[in-house]
C-alpha cells in the first residue's frame, strides 16, 4: 500500500489523521467499494449504486484554492471513483467516534430524536447532516430539508430526522471534528503538506487513470488518447460502471486543473470553467438570473451537484439534462478545445440529435459563457416531474423573451424533455413574436408547440401530459407577469406558505 | 414499570455510529463466493436454449447453477409450490430467475451473469389486469363474500352509482436489497445469514431445495434494513439460489441482489381495479354495494391469496354495509408475481370504499364527511362486519370528533370553498379518511409464537424470540416487556439475531402482529423464570411466593432485599432452572372459510386524518398543506416508537398514492427499477404543518401485551386522506356534482388528466 512519496502512481488521501497511499487503485475502484472491500469500513452502506438514495454518502475535504481552509462537502461514495481523492481528506460515519466512544453531536442528536428505524440510511443521513453541521452552527428547517434532498429513508417520514438536524447545533462542542478541528492547524497541515508534495512532483498518472493539473497537460493527453473517458464528476461515468458493467478506457480527469475551476464575472459574460461544480455554478448562475432559482434547488441534491460539474451536464448532452434548457434559452456559448485549437460554439448548435454532439476526437469542453442579464428582458424558468426533490424532469423549460408593451422583440423558448435533445421551440417562438404578449399570443405559441414536438411516452410522462404541460408552462411564464401576477408554481405561493407552516 | 414508556431503539447508537451489522457487513471466510442471477429477457415463453459455458468461462466463477443443478425441489413458494427458484423451461416474466453464478466478486459474478445466452421462443402475454380478466386468467380461484340482499336492495335503491377504481402498485424500496449469504457447515449443514422477516420458510425452502432435514439448516438474521412486507416470501428465493450455489461449489456464497435487480426480480404491491355499483339513498347512506375486484397477482400464487383476502374483509374500513356482493380475482400476469406490503390488500380495499362514498358525496353534493359519517359502523347498532365479526370497542365515533375539532375540519371547508371560488389556478382541497385495521393473521394457524428468555448468573438476560427487527422496533418492545416482567433495567436485556435454532417453527414477521405475539410468547417465558425465583427467595427467606417483588434490578422478599443477580446466582446454586421458553396463541380468533364467517381479527386499530391539498391546475403538481392525524396505539408499549410508526407508515403511503408509479413498458419489462426512475417520499414530503397525535388514555379492549396495540400497518391507510384531499382539489375545477375520477398514484399527469377532463366538462 506504501510507495515513495512523490511517486505519479500513488494515490494519497487523508483518513482519520492519517495518510493512506495506494499503489495505481484500478481507476474505477469507487470510494464505496474502497471502503467496504479493501479497507473493512462497513458503516456506508451500498443502497442504489447510482448517487440517488444516499445510503453512501461521505464527506471529503478540500483545500481551498488560498490553502486557507478546508472545505468539506458530501458526496456519493458509491459512484465516486477513488483516485479523485488524490490530495484530499475522506471522513465517513466511523471517523465521527470519539475518542470516549462517546458519539457526535450528529450522531447523538439523531438518537435523541428517534431518527433511525431500520438505520440502513442513517450513515449517510449522519454525513449530509454532519456537512451541514460544520457550515452552519444552527441550521433553519428549510436548511437541513436541503442538505437532506439527496438521502432516502423508507421508514421515518423524515419528520425525526428533520428535528435532529434542527437541533445538533445545540449539542456541546465534540472534541473531534467540531467545527474548530475541522479547520485545525494540524488538518490544515496535513492536506498543505499533501498540496506541497504534488506541487513537487508529476500528476498523478498511471495506465488508465490520468489527472492533468494544467489546460496545456490535459489538452496534450486528450490528443494523444482521443480515446479515452473525460471524468469531471463522475455522476454519469459512475453508472457506467456500476450499473452497465463497461469496462472503461483511460479515465482523464478534469478536477485537478486549475485553470478550469475558475468562475469569471466578466464584463459581458459569466464564465464557468468545465470543472466548476454545480454546487459552486449556481450560486454563479443566480447572482446574475435569479429566475432560475427552481431549477438550482431542484436540480439532483446536495451530494450529486457537490460531485457533478455544470459543463458535464452540458456535455453530457442528455435530452433531460435540465441545464440545457436554461443555457439555450439564455444562449450560453461553449469554449472547445482540441490541441492548441480553441472554437466557440452556442449551445444550441452543440447538439446534433439523440447523443450526438458537435465534438471532435480529443476535443474537450473548457468552459461555458452565459451572455450577461440584459435590460427588459422577461425569464421564466420550471420543472416538472413526479416529485419536487431529487428527480428528473418530465418537462423542462427556461424562457427567455423581450418584450416592449404587447411587441415580443425576441424570444428563446427552450425545453427539455421533449425531443431527443433539449432545444429551443421554433414554432412555438414565431408564433409568439408574431402574435405578441398577450393571451391571444400566448395561445398561439402553445398551439404551435405540437408542431415542434412530437415528445415521447415513457416512465416520466406520457407525450399528451408533456405537450400539454409545456403549453401551460407558457401560460405560467405569463400569467406570472401579468397584473396581478399568479402564483408560479405552488411552493413559491405566498398564501400556500403561510397554510403550510 | 418499562413497558409503557419511550425508550430508543435498541440499535439507534449502533445505527448513527455505522456499526450495526446487516447482512453484507457479516464478516464471511475469506474463500466466500459473490453471486449473482441470470434473467429471464423475455415475459412468457419457452426456454430453448439455456448455454451458460460463456458464464462459467468468465473470469473469477467458481460455479453456475440452474433448474437442473437443485438436488431438492425447485420451488420457493411458501403457500402454493409454484415459484420455481429457477426457471426450468417455461419463463413468465421479465426477470425470472433462470440460473445463478458464483465468482470471486460481485462485480465479477455479475458480468459473468450478463454472458449467458438464453433462447426463448416467446408466448403470448398478459400484461395487466384487464388482459387478465378478458383471458380469465387467475393464480388462485376467485373468492366471493355475501351479506344481505345485494342484488335486490340495488334494484330497489333510490340512488345509484357505477364506476370504477384504478390503484397502482407499489415497491417496498427498503434501503438494504435482498440478500442471503449461505455457509457450508459439517455433515451438509447450512448455516444462512439472511435479510428475512421469516427465518423459519427460509428454513423450510433451503432445505427442500438441498434435499436436506429442517434440523440441518439455520438461519439468522439479526436486523433487516427495512422489510415492509417485501422480504415475508421474496427473501427465500435469494436464500434457496446462495444455498444451492454454496452447495455446488462447496465454499460460501453471498448472494445480494442489486437494486436495479431486486426491483425487477421481487414482487410488489398488487395494483387493484375495482368495478362498483352503489346504491344509497338521499341522505348518501349506502344501501347496497357490488363489487368486483381484481388484482395483478403476477405469475405465481406467492402470498396472493390472504392478499386479495384482506382486501375483501377491508373493504368496508370503517362504513356498515349492510347488503353487499364482493367478488375477487386473483390476476395471473406475465409479470413478477405480487406479494406483502404493508398492509397486505387492506389498503386497496379502504381505497375502493373510500371512492364509493367520495362519488356518493358529490352525486349529492355533500360534504364527503358527512356521507363517511352517515355510513359509520356504530356502537351498538350497525356493527357487525360482512364477514359477520362484530365491531367491538368501536372507537371511531370518538377519534372523528375529536379530529372533526382539532383539525377544525368544518372553518376550513368554508374557507378553501371560498378560495376555490376565487383562484383559477391553485385549488385546494381537504379530507378526512378514518382507519379501521383487523389485528391477526388471517389464517389463524399463524398467530402464535414463542420465545426463550436466559438468565445467566450475573443476572443479565438474553432474550430470542421468534419476530424480526426490520427496523420497526420490535426488539426493544419485547425487551421492555421482559425487563417489566423480571423487575430489570432495559440494559440488562440483550436480544440477539433472530435465529431458527433457538426458537422452532416461528410465523413471519407480518400483519402487524410482531410484539402483540412475540410479546407475549417473552412474558410467558419471563414470567416462568420469575416464578421459579419467587420459589427460591421465598423459600429461602420463608415468604409466600406471591410476596415477592422484581423492581429496579432488585428483588424484595419480605424485609429481605438483594440484587436480582444474587437470587439469578442463589437459584443456580439450588439447582433451579434459568431458562424458559415461552409460548403464545391469540384467544377468540377463528373462522370459517367455506361460510366465510367468523372472527378472524382478535381486535382492530383506529385512526383517521384529515389532509388538506394543494394541486396546480396548469401542471397537475400537488402540495401537501397540512396533515392532522389521531391513531390509536392502546396503551402504547413505547410512544416515541409508535409515533415513528405512525408518520413513517403514513409517509410511505403518501408515496404510494402521489409519486410512486410503476412502469411496465409494452414488453413488460419494469422501466422504474431504481431511485432514478421509482420515486418514493424525500424529506421534502414530509409537510412542515403536521400533528400527529396518539388517541389517549384508551388502552385495548382485549388483552393483548399490556393492553397495547399493533401500529405497523395501520398508519400506511392514514395516507388515504391525502388521496381525497386531491381528489377534493380536482373536484373544485369542475361542475358541482362532478366525479373527479383519479387513479392512484395521483401523478401530476394524472390529476391534470382529471383535471382536463372536468374542465371540459365545466365548459360544455
Amino acid at each position: 500500500m506504501s510507495a515513495p512519496n512523490s511517486d505519479s502512481r500513488t494515490l494519497r488521501f487523508v483518513l482519520d489523521g492519517r495518510v493512506v497511499c495506494i499503489d495505481r487503485p484500478a481507476p474505477t475502484m469507487t470510494i464505496l467499494d474502497y471502503l467496504r472491500e479493501v479497507a473493512g469500513r462497513r458503516g456506508t452502506k451500498e443502497g442504489c449504486a447510482e448517487g440517488d438514495c444516499g445510503a453512501c454518502t461521505v464527506v471529503v475535504g478540500e483545500l481551498s484554492k488560498d490553502r486557507q481552509r478546508i472545505d468539506y462537502r458530501a458526496v456519493n461514495s458509491c459512484i465516486r471513483f477513488l483516485p479523485t481523492l488524490d490530495g484530499k481528506e475522506l471522513v465517513t460515519v466511523e471517523s465521527l467516534q470519539q475518542p470516549s466512544g462517546a458519539a457526535h453531536p450528529v450522531q447523538q442528536s439523531m438518537i435523541d430524536h428517534h431518527a433511525s428505524q431500520c438505520g440502513f440510511c442513517t450513515p449517510g443521513f449522519v454525513m449530509s447532516l454532519f456537512a451541514m453541521y460544520l457550515t452552519h452552527s444552527q441550521a433553519s428547517r428549510e436548511q437541513v430539508v436541503e442538505a437532506l434532498a439527496g438521502n432516502l429513508c423508507r421508514c421515518t417520514g423524515y419528520r425525526p430526522i428533520i428535528e435532529a438536524g434542527m437541533r445538533q447545533g445545540s449539542y456541546p462542542s465534540p472534541g473531534r471534528w467540531s467545527r474548530e478541528d475541522a479547520q485545525s492547524a494540524e488538518r490544515l497541515e496535513s492536506l498543505a503538506r499533501l498540496a506541497a508534495e504534488r506541487d513537487a512532483g508529476a500528476p498523478l498518472h498511471y495506465a488508465g487513470f490520468e489527472a492533468p493539473r494544467t489546460l496545456d497537460e490535459l489538452s496534450a493527453v486528450l490528443l494523444a488518447q482521443p480515446d479515452s473517458v473525460v471524468l469531471a464528476g463522475g455522476t454519469d461515468v459512475g453508472l457506467w460502471v456500476t450499473k452497465q458493467l463497461r469496462e472503461l478506457p483511460a479515465l482523464v480527469y478534469l478536477g485537478d486543473v486549475v485553470e478550469l475551476t475558475v468562475i469569471e464575472e466578466r464584463r459581458q459574460e459569466l464564465w464557468i470553467g468545465a470543472a466548476v461544480t454545480l454546487t459552486d455554478a449556481w450560486p454563479a448562475l443566480l447572482r446574475e438570473f435569479p429566475e432560475l432559482e427552481e431549477q438550482a434547488a431542484r436540480f439532483a441534491s446536495p451530494p450529486i451537484r457537490n460531485s457533478a460539474t455544470l459543463c458535464g451536464n452540458l456535455a453530457n448532452g442528455s435530452p433531460i439534462g435540465d441545464s440545457i434548457p436554461a443555457l439555450i434559452a439564455l444562449d450560453a456559448q461553449i469554449e472547445l478545445r482540441r490541441g492548441s485549437a480553441v472554437r466557440r460554439l452556442h449551445l444550441e448548435n452543440f447538439y446534433l440529435g439523440y447523443q450526438k454532439k458537435d465534438l471532435n476526437k480529443g476535443e474537450f469542453m473548457t468552459g461555458v459563457a452565459i451572455p450577461a442579464a440584459a435590460q427588459g428582458r422577461l425569464i421564466g424558468s420550471y420543472k416538472l416531474a413526479k416529485r419536487i426533490d431529487q428527480d428528473i424532469s418530465a418537462v423542462c423549460a427556461t424562457f427567455c423573451v423581450n418584450v416592449e408593451g404587447e411587441q415580443v422583440l425576441s424570444a428563446r423558448l427552450a425545453y427539455g424533455g421533449m425531443a431527443g435533445t433539449a432545444c429551443r421551440a421554433r414554432q412555438a417562438e414565431c408564433a409568439l413574436i408574431e402574435h405578441g404578449w398577450t393571451t391571444a399570443g400566448i395561445e398561439a405559441s402553445s398551439a404551435a408547440l405540437a408542431a415542434d414536438f412530437k415528445p415521447l411516452s415513457d416512465l416520466r410522462a406520457g407525450s399528451e401530459y408533456r405537450l400539454q404541460a409545456a403549453g401551460n408552462l407558457l401560460r405560467r411564464f405569463f400569467l406570472s407577469h401579468a397584473k396581478p401576477p399568479t402564483p408560479r408554481a405552488l411552493r413559491t405561493s405566498d398564501a400556500l406558505r403561510s397554510l403550510s407552516q | 414499570m418499562i413497558a409503557g414508556t419511550t425508550q430508543i431503539h435498541d440499535s439507534a447508537p449502533l445505527h448513527v455510529s455505522g456499526q450495526a451489522q446487516y447482512c453484507d457487513d457479516i464478516a464471511l471466510p475469506a474463500n466466500t463466493l459473490h453471486g449473482a442471477f441470470g434473467m429471464s429477457p423475455v415475459a412468457h415463453g419457452r426456454i430453448t436454449a439455456l448455454d451458460l459455458s460463456a458464464v462459467a468461462a468468465a473470469p473469477g466463477v467458481a460455479a453456475v447453477a440452474a433448474a437442473a443443478d437443485i438436488p431438492g425441489e425447485n420451488n420457493y413458494g411458501g403457500a402454493v409450490h409454484d415459484d420455481p427458484i429457477f426457471a426450468p423451461e417455461l419463463v413468465q416474466h421479465v426477470g425470472q430467475p433462470v440460473f445463478a453464478v458464483a465468482a470471486t466478486s460481485m462485480r465479477a459474478a455479475r458480468a459473468a451473469a450478463r454472458l449467458a445466452r438464453i433462447e426463448v421462443a416467446p408466448l403470448p402475454a398478459l400484461l395487466d389486469i384487464r388482459a387478465a380478466l378478458a383471458a380469465q386468467s387467475f393464480v388462485l380461484p376467485s373468492q366471493s363474500m355475501r351479506r344481505g340482499d345485494p342484488r335486490a336492495q340495488l334494484a330497489a335503491a333510490p340512488r345509484h352509482l357505477s364506476s370504477t377504481v384504478v390503484i397502482g402498485g407499489q415497491d417496498h424500496f427498503y434501503l438494504e436489497g435482498q440478500i442471503s449469504a449461505a455457509i457450508p457447515q459439517e455433515d451438509g449443514a447450512m448455516l444462512v445469514h439472511c435479510s428475512t422477516q421469516h427465518p423459519t420458510e427460509v428454513q423450510s425452502i433451503v432445505a427442500h431445495a438441498l434435499g436436506l432435514s429442517s434440523n440441518q439448516v439455520i438461519v439468522q438474521c439479526r436486523r433487516m434494513g427495512g422489510g415492509f412486507g417485501g422480504k415475508e416470501s421474496q427473501a427465500a428465493l435469494i436464500a434457496a439460489a446462495a444455498a444451492v450455489l454454496a452447495r455446488k461449489a462447496g465454499r460460501p456464497v453471498k448472494l445480494r441482489l442489486d437494486r436495479d435487480a431486486d426491483m425487477v426480480m421481487t414482487g410488489k404491491r398488487h395494483d387493484f381495479i375495482a368495478d362498483y355499483e352503489a346504491g344509497f339513498d338521499d341522505t348518501g347512506r349506502l344501501l347496497a354495494l357490488a363489487i368486483m375486484l381484481a388484482s395483478r397477482c403476477g405469475y405465481s400464487a406467492d402470498l396472493s391469496g390472504p392478499v386479495n383476502d384482506r382486501a375483501m374483509f377491508h373493504l368496508d374500513n370503517a362504513y356498515y354495509l349492510e347488503h353487499v356482493e364482493i367478488i375477487s380475482h386473483r390476476c395471473k400476469t406475465h409479470t413478477v408475481s405480487n406479494t406483502a406490503f404493508r398492509g397486505f390488500g387492506g389498503p386497496q380495499g379502504m381505497m375502493v370504499i373510500e371512492a364509493v362514498l367520495d362519488d356518493i358525496a358529490r352525486t349529492l353534493s355533500l360534504d364527503p364527511l358527512d356521507v363517511r359519517r352517515a355510513n359509520l359502523y356504530g356502537t351498538h347498532s350497525r356493527n357487525v362486519t360482512h364477514y359477520g365479526q362484530v365491531l367491538e370497542a368501536n372507537l371511531l365515533p370518538d377519534i372523528l370528533d375529536r379530529l372533526e375539532r382539532s383539525s377544525e375540519y368544518r372553518r376550513r371547508r368554508g374557507e378553501i370553498h371560498r378560495w376555490n371560488a376565487g383562484q383559477p389556478i391553485v385549488k385546494r382541497g381537504l379530507a378526512l379518511t378514518p382507519v379501521k385495521f383487523g389485528i391477526s393473521f388471517t389464517s389463524t394457524m399463524f398467530n402464535q409464537a414463542g420465545a426463550l428468555v436466559q438468565v445467566y448468573t450475573d443476572g443479565t438476560v438474553l432474550l430470542n424470540h421468534g419476530g424480526t427487527e426490520m427496523g420497526q422496533g420490535l426488539h426493544v418492545k419485547v425487551a421492555q416487556v421482559v425487563a417489566t416482567e423480571l423487575g430489570l433495567p432495559l440494559s440488562a436485556i440483550r436480544i440477539t439475531a433472530t435465529d431458527t435454532s433457538k426458537v422452532p417453527n416461528t410465523s413471519a414477521t407480518a400483519a402487524s402482529a410482531g410484539s402483540d405475539l412475540n410479546g407475549k410468547a417473552a412474558q410467558a417465558a419471563a414470567i416462568t423464570i420469575r416464578e421459579r425465583l419467587a420459589s427460591v427467595a421465598a423459600e429461602r427467606f420463608r415468604v409466600a411466593p406471591q410476596e415477592v417483588r422484581f423492581a429496579e434490578g432488585h428483588v424484595q422478599a419480605g424485609t429481605h432485599r438483594m440484587p436480582f443477580a444474587a437470587l439469578a446466582r442463589g437459584a443456580h446454586e439450588a439447582r433451579v432452572s434459568l431458562s424458559a421458553t415461552g409460548y403464545y396463541r391469540t384467544p377468540k380468533i377463528h373462522w370459517d372459510k367455506e361460510a366465510k364467517r367468523g372472527r378472524p381479527f382478535f381486535y382492530f386499530a383506529f385512526g383517521a386524518a384529515v389532509a388538506e391539498e394543494a394541486v396546480d391546475t396548469l401542471t397537475g403538481e400537488t402540495q401537501l398543506l397540512r396533515i392532522d392525524i389521531l391513531h390509536d396505539v392502546g396503551a402504547s408499549l413505547n410512544p416515541a416508537i409508535d409515533l415513528g410508526q405512525i408518520e413513517g407508515g403514513f409517509l410511505q403511503g403518501v408515496g404510494w398514492l402521489t409519486s410512486e408509479e410503476l412502469y411496465w413498458n409494452a414488453a413488460g419489462q419494469l422501466d422504474t427499477h431504481a431511485p432514478s426512475t421509482y420515486k418514493i417520499p424525500t424529506v421534502r414530503d414530509w409537510p412542515a404543518n403536521a400533528r400527529i397525535e396518539m388517541l389517549p388514555a384508551t388502552p385495548n379492549s382485549e388483552d393483548a401485551i399490556f393492553r397495547s396495540k399493533a401500529v405497523g400497518e395501520p398508519p400506511l391507510m392514514l395516507a388515504l386522506s391525502v388521496f381525497h384531499a386531491i381528489r377534493d382539489a380536482c373536484a373544485a375545477c369542475g361542475p358541482a356534482g362532478c366525479l373527479p375520477n383519479l387513479p392512484a398514484p395521483a401523478t401530476p399527469e394524472a390529476v391534470l388528466r382529471v383535471i382536463d377532463a372536468l374542465h371540459r366538462r365545466h365548459a360544455a
